[in-house]
């Protein structure tokens, strides 16, 4: 693996996770299309594979790559799965408002 | 040698008349039935040549066991499935099989119309198993198993015809007070089982040998007299005899094979195997002869008014068994087992010979409605004589040599107790006779009432005419007659000899002997000059001693006094407190409170469930928030 240039230090890389992150919560909480808070939730899952990988590097221990392709798996899956339901809840409402999308209570 | 084959062939007919009887034809059905028993005792005649028994010599001096497996290891305690084979348990099997395999052939003619066929046999078969396992087990757990076994095969054959009322009320009945004996004969398994830390005959025995008489401890007497408990409940004495009589309501061949042949002698042959702990306990030798005296007299006034041929013949084995427990408490345990033996071929044959009289007479069983059944039924009238004979204690016939020697055996012991047993024995022989006569001498009185009864034994098939039993039914009866005659022979006292010894007998034949037999004589003289010659003079005396009678004939109001004193109590007790306090105020409002607690708190919670996604997101990210919190807070561990 080629050596990280000595200029960008180990808080850059978290800034970024964070900020990733928190955009991805910004858009789970906010956006009202299901599509985009599906792909809040990809946004998240990598801003935490990020900091795996950013720490796994600087610590010279394999467990954060492990751990990142673990979490990429699952997020595949999950997309399919997700995507499934996405269809279907169109196919049957005509619409990927979340706010509609409210039949499920009490 | 394999033991195991002598219950497990009444099992395996059990299983195919159990599971496949509906599907069968009856010949199939008897095949299966009669035939399992009838193996199962070739394999006991089998078994016992093998071990010497016909040849000559001292054969099975020491007990023959077999272990099959370890049923239960716990601690100290180590229970096997063992059976054992040695001269009491000899003459128990020979007595089961054998007059089982009788009553089973005679069963095949007597139920010919009845419904439930496969049913009745099935049931016939359970029971034979668990008989065999309850004189075959070598401890205490497997004569447990047994015994509870065959009160369940009981309560299933008494309430046999379960859509009558009174027959499923007698079933219970019996069920419910064996309970109480049974719950007494389970404390002393206990106290056994914490005594003597094992449940073996010949360990616990052993030790109770060991010890020397004078130390019988309290303990001691409380096992035996916690065994008699048990004793009482499956042999029907006082005070827990009451279930005998009702539990009639069976068809005939039941109350024959279990309720005076075999199941009902289980507590004597309990007491008899257990006869070291008893002799350790003198006091509760002596309440077992009291107990036993008791019963065989009140029981034997209780017949003298019966109006029902098997209520008499009801009664009349409680009272015998009452005899054997005599014999037992004052000592003489092969007498008590001499008399069950005899007991059970003359007894069986009564019954055996009340159901073909009931069978002649379409399904009637009250004596006053029979009556010169003499012509029309020989051979039952013969063999029935024959067992009148016999239960009388006539001399040479077997009932005379069983009771003589517990007759003896209670003279030695106390001469009040023998002299209660003679005026018993007196009472045994006037009761017998008076049912033998009302039902085949004098006038017939079955005319007006011969079509349209259709009695408790609901076995009427309506034919007018009585009319002989078929051969099925007759010959065990003519089997039964010839061992009630001769069985008096078979020497059971000599042959137990190596387990329990025999008091020293004078030569000659002893004056307690002629004593009784005059006994019997009367009872018969006074049976014949009441019931053939002045049949006035029976009516005459009920009326003159009508408070004595009306106590008798209602058998001294004893149920009555159990409603009020214990069932009646119980069940309002049960209605007014358990039900409406415990059940309805304390067990149903903790349920109910627990449902409601739950549907309140569910109520507030459910709030949080608004369906709006976005409000999970952001309960979600909150709680993701606290969890992060909450690990900064404990130190990032």
């Amino acid at each position: 693996m080629p050596p990280l240039p000595p200029s960008v230090p180990l808080s850059w890389y978290l800034t970024l996770s964070l900020i990733l992150f928190v955009l991805g919560i910004a858009g789970f909480l906010f956006r009202r299309n299901i599509i985009t808070v599906f792909m809040s939730i990809e946004l998240m899952l990598n801003a935490v594979n990020l900091s795996f990988i950013t720490f796994s590097y600087k610590l010279k221990q394999v467990d954060g790559h492990i751990f990142a392709f673990f979490v990429m798996v699952v997020a595949a899956a999950e997309a399919a799965v997700g995507l499934a339901i996405i269809l279907t809840v169109f196919k049957n409402r005509q619409t990927l408002e979340i706010d509609e999308l409210s039949s499920l209570k009490n | 040698m394999q033991l195991w084959l002598i219950p497990l062939l009444p099992l395996a007919g059990f299983a195919v008349n159990g599971l496949l009887g509906r599907r069968l034809s009856k010949t199939a059905i008897n095949a299966v039935a009669a035939g399992s028993v009838l193996l199962s005792f070739l394999w006991v005649l089998k078994t016992l040549s093998a071990l010497g028994v016909f040849g000559g010599g001292t054969p099975l001096e020491q007990a023959y066991t077999e272990h099959y497996y370890t049923w239960i290891q716990s601690g100290m305690l180590n229970i096997g499935v063992d059976f054992a084979i040695d001269r009491l348990t000899a003459v128990m099997l020979m007595i089961v099989t054998g007059v089982g395999f009788l009553i089973h052939v005679y069963a095949i003619g007597y139920m010919a119309h009845e419904g439930g066929y496969y049913r009745f046999f099935a049931y016939l078969n359970l029971f034979m198993f668990f008989m065999l396992v309850l004189v075959l087990g070598a401890n205490f757990l497997l004569l447990f198993v047994g015994w509870e076994g065959v009160g369940l095969c009981s309560y299933l054959l008494i309430g046999f015809y379960f859509t009558e009322k009174f027959a499923t009320d007698a079933g219970n009945k019996a069920f419910i007070v064996n309970r109480i004996g049974d719950f007494g004969f389970a404390l002393a398994v206990f106290l056994i089982a914490v005594h003597f830390g094992s449940l073996d005959f010949a360990t616990v025995f052993g030790k109770v040998q060991g010890m020397p008489v004078e130390s019988s401890a309290g303990w001691m007497t409380a096992i035996a007299l916690l065994l008699f408990v048990g004793a009482t409940g499956k042999s029907a004495q006082i005070p827990l005899y009451v279930w005998l009589p009702d539990a009639m309501a069976g068809p005939t061949p039941v109350s024959a094979l279990i309720h005076a042949a075999t199941m009902v002698t289980a507590g004597v042959y309990m007491v008899t195997r257990s006869s070291a702990i008893f002799l350790h306990a003198h006091n509760a030798l002596e309440v077992v002869a009291i107990i036993g005296l008791a019963t065989a007299f009140f029981a034997a006034t209780m017949g003298l008014a019966q109006t029902d041929i098997k209520k008499v013949y009801a009664y009349s084995t409680v009272s015998q068994l009452g005899y054997m427990f005599l014999g037992l408490g004052t000592g003489a345990f092969s007498a008590g087992i001499f008399h069950v033996m005899t007991h059970a071929f003359f007894k069986a044959l009564l019954f055996l010979g009340a159901g073909s009289v009931i069978h002649a007479m379409s399904g009637e069983q009250d004596l006053r409605k029979m009556g010169g059944l003499r012509k029309y039924t020989p051979i039952t009238f013969w063999t029935l004589l024959c067992a009148s004979v016999a239960i009388a204690g006539v001399p040479p016939f077997s009932g005379y040599h069983s009771k003589d020697a517990i007759l003896a055996s209670a003279y030695e012991y106390a001469p009040w107790m023998y002299w209660v047993g003679v005026f018993t024995a007196g009472m045994t022989a006037f009761y017998v006779f008076r049912a033998f006569f009302l039902a085949f001498f004098g006038e017939p009185r079955w005319q007006a009432a011969a079509h349209d009864a259709h009695g408790h034994d609901a076995h009427g098939h309506g034919h007018g005419e009585p009319h002989e039993s078929p051969p099925s039914m007759w010959i065990p009866l003519a089997v039964l007659a010839v061992l009630s005659l001769a069985g008096g022979y078979i020497n059971i006292p000599k042959w137990l000899e190596p387990m329990f010894k025999v008091p020293e007998e004078g030569p000659g034949i002893p004056w307690t002997a002629l004593v009784s037999v005059a006994a019997g004589l009367l009872g018969i003289a006074l049976a014949a000059w009441f019931y053939l010659i002045s049949p006035a003079i029976p009516e005459g005396l009920a009326r003159s001693f009508s408070t004595p009678y009306r106590w008798i004939y209602n058998k001294y109001f004893v149920d009555e006094f159990y409603d009020s004193v214990v069932v009646e109590p119980m069940i309002d007790g049960s209605r007014s407190l358990l039900w409406r306090v415990v059940d309805a105020s304390g067990i149903d409002a903790i349920v109910n409170g627990t449902g409601k607690t739950a549907r309140n708190l569910g109520g507030i919670l459910k709030r949080m469930q608004s369906g709006s996604i976005r409000s999970y997101a952001a309960w979600v990210v909150l709680g993701s928030i606290m969890v992060i919190i909450a690990i900064t807070m404990g130190g990032g561990r």
